[in-house]
């Protein structure tokens, strides 16, 4: 009985170790619901939400870009990708779906595995379709579950590469951006500003992207709406820009290299502002091809520089405005004042060479300057000292930035006394005076600074800051604090040079309206002439700054053209066709664009054809 | 044989009844949480198929209490071999589920045998164990292993069904420790999982279909693609722990019925019960189970002889061990392991051998009083 007894409390006993282990056990279950359910509860009621919820960014319609005149820039256009969506995509279908896009399946294959970052999230196969190639792919969708037709938002820049450089494009956030919070708001796969006023005012053109969160279940299916938020379209932008202005000059360039700038000497916009060569700003919305950018970044004439206030070039004769100003202001000259021009000076033992080596013979500040005497500039260069040449240049603005909101400017050197000890070691010679008198040597400036120079000569004196932006407050950064009399006497002369018959900017000279202006060349290399049998790279650059109607002024401009030689010649036609177009009437302003569009849209046809 | 006396009604066993119709009625309203069909009208009907299955079920357990449960022990034998005979079949003409053949059809209706052959492999083990003397040396051991546990181990492989497998050889092992081991069997059992773990990993996992293997990875370490094979442990562990403390309430469940969830209605259905019902609530349905389970020990405990005790303990572990790796794999402690939560889950035949098994469990307690006839 005992030993039955025995067995009988060991089998109670082994079943009560059971039923310890069976509570430890469920203990730990507790304990682990508790973390789970307490401890982490809100982390996964989060990751619930997220699971079940997807936002769906609607891309705001972007704000419309016109000029000052009210013409639109740029159209936003839909923009059709075809894209899977990888949790529907039967992965065995890629070598038919790769003959069908005609595009490699080793290619397909990457694209969904790289950037799919969850099957829930679709994946751009091919950006940027034809009306043609949207309506082939819908027709043949139905052989591809998940394939599908995305249509989003981009631009069209109507007139092409006119003002590319001011405009700017629009592109895909970056890696960089599209970690920065001020891009959050960018819904996935929409298009923001990269370069130029798109970039520089995008806050504001971009708008508020709208929202659409919806329920969905495992497979990426709504199952309902739960909340729309509709986007706000963004600002429309109105540029101080003239487009004809702007169209004018970019076709007059015909293909040279070079810029041009266009102010409203009384407030400081901008009119036009053209850098050739230019890009089209309408190959980076699709995401630029390789070919493409290597063709934009190999050209040695560096198409995506923007000239107008990246490059700093000697002014040229154009500088003598400012000799001009300080002599009569300081008074070591007067418009009677003669200098005989024998073609040369000689300072020692050097020789400097007036352009014309016959001489001017006698000659006084006006014809001096219609004519472009240098030899007349030494003259006053050697009364002033280049300090005082210095002080002038700084007054109307040269030397320094402009602070055009454009960024990325250069500020151009004048030099005195003190640059030069400071920077070479040396003292200032007198031959350097007269070089950098006639706007060669050290000094330099950008074609935004010369046309600040030329608005400001133009305007009373006023030094403003260029805007970008129309019936925006004028920003006045300095007075020149000249005298009326010393300007309206360059003026006169600035007017000559273009309406007098030994004007060297006769070229320029306008049916519609009297413009003034002064030419300018500055040498490329040390050589005393340039002849059109030299290489294009050695040839001089061509100046010409300009400003009219003459007794009221409403435009001051500068044109540049690198190597184009005489300035007279190739650079005052261009500010010429500038300056006319700016004074069309409204009607004609208009039909001169809309013959622009459609140039720009046959362009595109032939190149279109060409691929 | 099947007198329904007075006292049979009177020693009746409510807890334990109560207990599995509570669980089974939760597992109905669940299932019906489980499948509904968001955005849309339709319901689907499965949890009307349960609660059929929930009645015969009832009316199985009432068969099975009815009669003593000697008769179990003499059928013992007969029903093992109709078991094993059952396994073959499914081999050969089974139906494919998942990668696993596991149903038979018999013309309209399809089952699943091994759901009932774990009630008759118990039942031929607990006679088996209480004709010998504890307790077991190396020998009885052994042959207790390969008399009955050997073949339809290796026939639950091949299926395969690791699921069961697994439960049957955790059963085997858990009476033979309760039935007692002298030391050697002990050592010996100890000394070979040792020595094979290795070895026997390497067969196991060669002999995985390509599911489970992913199963186990995911298991250590879920993040491994939360899109792909760890997938399942970190939506049930989102599900389990988005329920907080009250749970999203009935019906407002959503890893589940969007389809989160794999297998919602049968293997993940208690991740579906703890995102709504909660904290709070998973505790009154841990303590549900955990009456079930203390309640069979103790019937094993008051049985009155051998065969009844082991009976009662077979399948109560077999219970335990089922809830513990369901709700163990629910809670991401465990891999994923595809067997069903007693009661809980969808599933007609499991929930019919699940009450006829708590019927032979009320039977032997019913009948524990020696003195009874």
């Amino acid at each position: 009985m005992s030993s039955c007894s025995e067995a009988f409390s060991r089998v109670y006993e082994k079943i009560a170790v059971i039923g310890y282990l069976i509570v430890i056990g469920f203990l730990i279950i507790v304990v682990r619901l508790w973390q789970l359910q307490i401890l982490q509860g809100d982390e996964f009621r989060k990751m619930s939400e997220s699971n079940r919820m997807r936002i769906i960014g609607i891309p705001a319609p972007r704000g419309i870009i016109y000029d000052r005149n009210g013409v639109a820039l740029v159209k936003n256009v839909p923009y059709f990708s075809v894209a899977v969506m990888p949790a529907d995509f039967d992965r065995s279908r890629i070598p038919a779906l790769s003959a069908m896009l005609g595009m490699p399946a080793g290619e397909i294959k990457e694209k969904l595995v790289n950037t799919s970052r969850s099957p829930m999230i679709p994946v751009r196969l091919e950006e940027g379709l034809s009306f043609a190639e949207v309506g082939f792919i819908e027709a043949r969708r139905s052989d591809f579950p998940g394939l599908f037709i995305d249509v989003g938002v981009s631009r069209k820049y109507l007139y092409g590469s006119a003002g590319a450089h001011l405009i700017g494009y629009l592109g895909r956030p970056t890696p960089k951006q599209a970690k920065n919070p001020a891009f959050s708001d960018v819904p996935p796969g929409a298009f923001i500003g990269q370069w130029g006023v798109e970039r520089l005012f995008d806050k504001s053109l971009r708008g508020v992207a709208g929202q659409r969160i919806i329920e969905v279940d495992a497979l990426g299916r709504e199952i309902r709406l739960l909340k729309e938020t509709p986007p706000v379209k963004g600002k429309n932008l109105v540029l101080s820009i003239d487009m004809a202005v702007e169209e004018a000059a970019d076709k007059a360039f015909k293909g040279r290299t070079g810029a041009f700038v266009a102010l409203q000497p009384g407030t400081g916009e901008v009119l036009g502002l053209v850098s050739s060569p230019e890009f089209d700003p309408n190959k980076f919305v699709k995401g630029i091809s390789y070919d493409d950018w290597l063709a934009l970044s190999e050209n040695e004439k560096k198409p995506m520089l923007n000239r107008a206030l990246q490059s700093q070039y000697p002014p040229g004769s154009t500088f003598k405005i400012i000799d001009s100003i300080a002599g009569l202001e300081e008074h070591v000259i007067d418009d009677k004042t003669v200098v005989d021009c024998k073609g040369q000076i000689r300072v020692g033992r050097w020789r400097f060479r007036c352009w014309k080596h016959s001489g001017h013979g006698r000659i006084s500040l006006h014809r001096a300057l219609v004519e472009s005497c240098d030899v007349y500039f030494y003259e006053v260069g050697k009364l002033l000292g280049i300090d005082r040449i210095h002080e002038y240049a700084l007054r109307f603005g040269l030397g320094r930035k402009t602070g055009i909101a454009l960024g990325a400017e250069k500020a151009g050197l004048i030099p005195d006394t003190k640059w030069k000890e400071r920077t070479k070691k040396k003292p200032w010679y007198l031959g350097e005076t007269f070089v950098n008198a006639i706007g060669q040597g050290y000094v330099s400036v950008t074609p935004l600074q010369l046309a600040v120079m030329m608005s400001a000569v133009a305007n009373g004196g006023d030094v403003y800051k260029p805007l970008i932006l129309r019936d925006a407050e004028p920003v006045l950064e300095m007075k020149a604090g000249v005298s009326p009399a010393t300007l309206e006497t360059v003026r006169e002369a600035l007017a000559g040079v273009v309406n007098e018959p030994h004007g060297t900017a006769r070229s320029a000279k306008s049916d519609v309206t009297v413009i003034g202006g002064k030419t300018g060349t500055a040498q490329v290399v040390g050589m005393r002439r340039t002849s059109r049998h030299m290489p294009e790279k050695y040839r001089d650059h061509a100046w010409f700054v300009a400003f009219a109607p003459v007794d009221k002024p409403a435009i001051a401009a500068s044109v540049l053209v690198e190597h184009g030689g005489h300035g007279g010649s190739v650079a005052a036609p261009i500010a010429k066709a500038a300056i006319e177009a700016y004074m069309l009437t409204p009607e004609k302003k208009k039909e001169f664009l809309e013959k622009a569009v459609t140039a720009s849209e046959e362009t595109k046809v032939q190149a279109d054809v060409q691929n | 044989m099947f007198r329904i006396d007075r006292r049979l009604i009177q020693n009746f066993d409510w807890i334990t009844f109560l207990t599995v119709v509570a669980i089974s009625a939760v597992g109905v309203m669940t299932i019906f949480s489980a499948t509904r069909q968001p955005g849309t009208t339709v319901q689907s009907p499965l949890f009307l198929k349960q609660m059929a299955w929930f009645a015969i079920g009832i009316a199985g357990l009432i068969v099975f209490v009815s009669f003593d449960y000697i008769w179990l022990g003499r059928a013992a034998m007969v029903a093992y071999v109709v078991g094993l005979v059952l396994l073959v079949a499914v081999l050969v003409m089974g139906k494919t589920g998942m990668g696993a053949q596991r149903w038979i059809s018999l013309g309209p209706v399809t089952f699943q045998p091994t759901e009932f052959f774990k009630l008759l492999f118990i039942m031929m083990l607990s006679r088996y164990l209480s004709g010998m003397k504890g307790p077991l040396g190396i020998r009885e051991m052994l042959r207790v292993f390969f008399m009955v546990v050997f073949v339809p181990f290796v026939l639950l492989f091949k299926q395969p069904d690791l699921g069961t497998a697994v439960v049957v050889f955790a059963i085997f092992l858990s009476m033979i420790v309760s039935k007692g081991l002298k030391k050697k069997a002990v050592l010996l059992i100890v000394a070979i999982s040792i020595v094979s773990l290795p070895f026997l990993g390497n067969i196991m996992w060669r002999g995985l279909k390509d599911y489970q293997k992913n199963r186990l990875v995911a298991f250590i370490d879920p993040q491994v693609d939360p899109a792909g094979i760890g997938y399942h442990i970190n939506q049930s562990k989102i599900a389990v722990g988005s329920g907080e403390f009250l749970g999203k309430g009935y019906l407002n469940g959503t890893q589940g019925p969007f389809r989160f969830l794999p297998e919602r209605q049968t293997d993940f259905i208690f991740a579906v019960f703890a995102e709504e019902w909660g904290f709070a609530g998973c505790i009154v349905l841990l303590g549900l189970y955990f009456l079930l389970i203390m309640r069979g020990l103790d019937t094993a405990r008051k049985a009155k002889d051998g065969f009844g005790r082991m009976l009662a303990l077979g399948i109560t572990l077999m219970f335990t061990i089922y809830f513990f790796i369901n709700i163990g794999m629910t809670l991401g402690v465990m891999p994923v392991v595809g067997i069903p939560l007693p009661f809980m889950s969808y599933g007609g035949t499991a929930l019919l051998s699940n009450f006829i098994s708590v019927g032979v469990l009320i039977n032997v307690r019913t009948r524990r009083f020696s003195l009874f006839y």
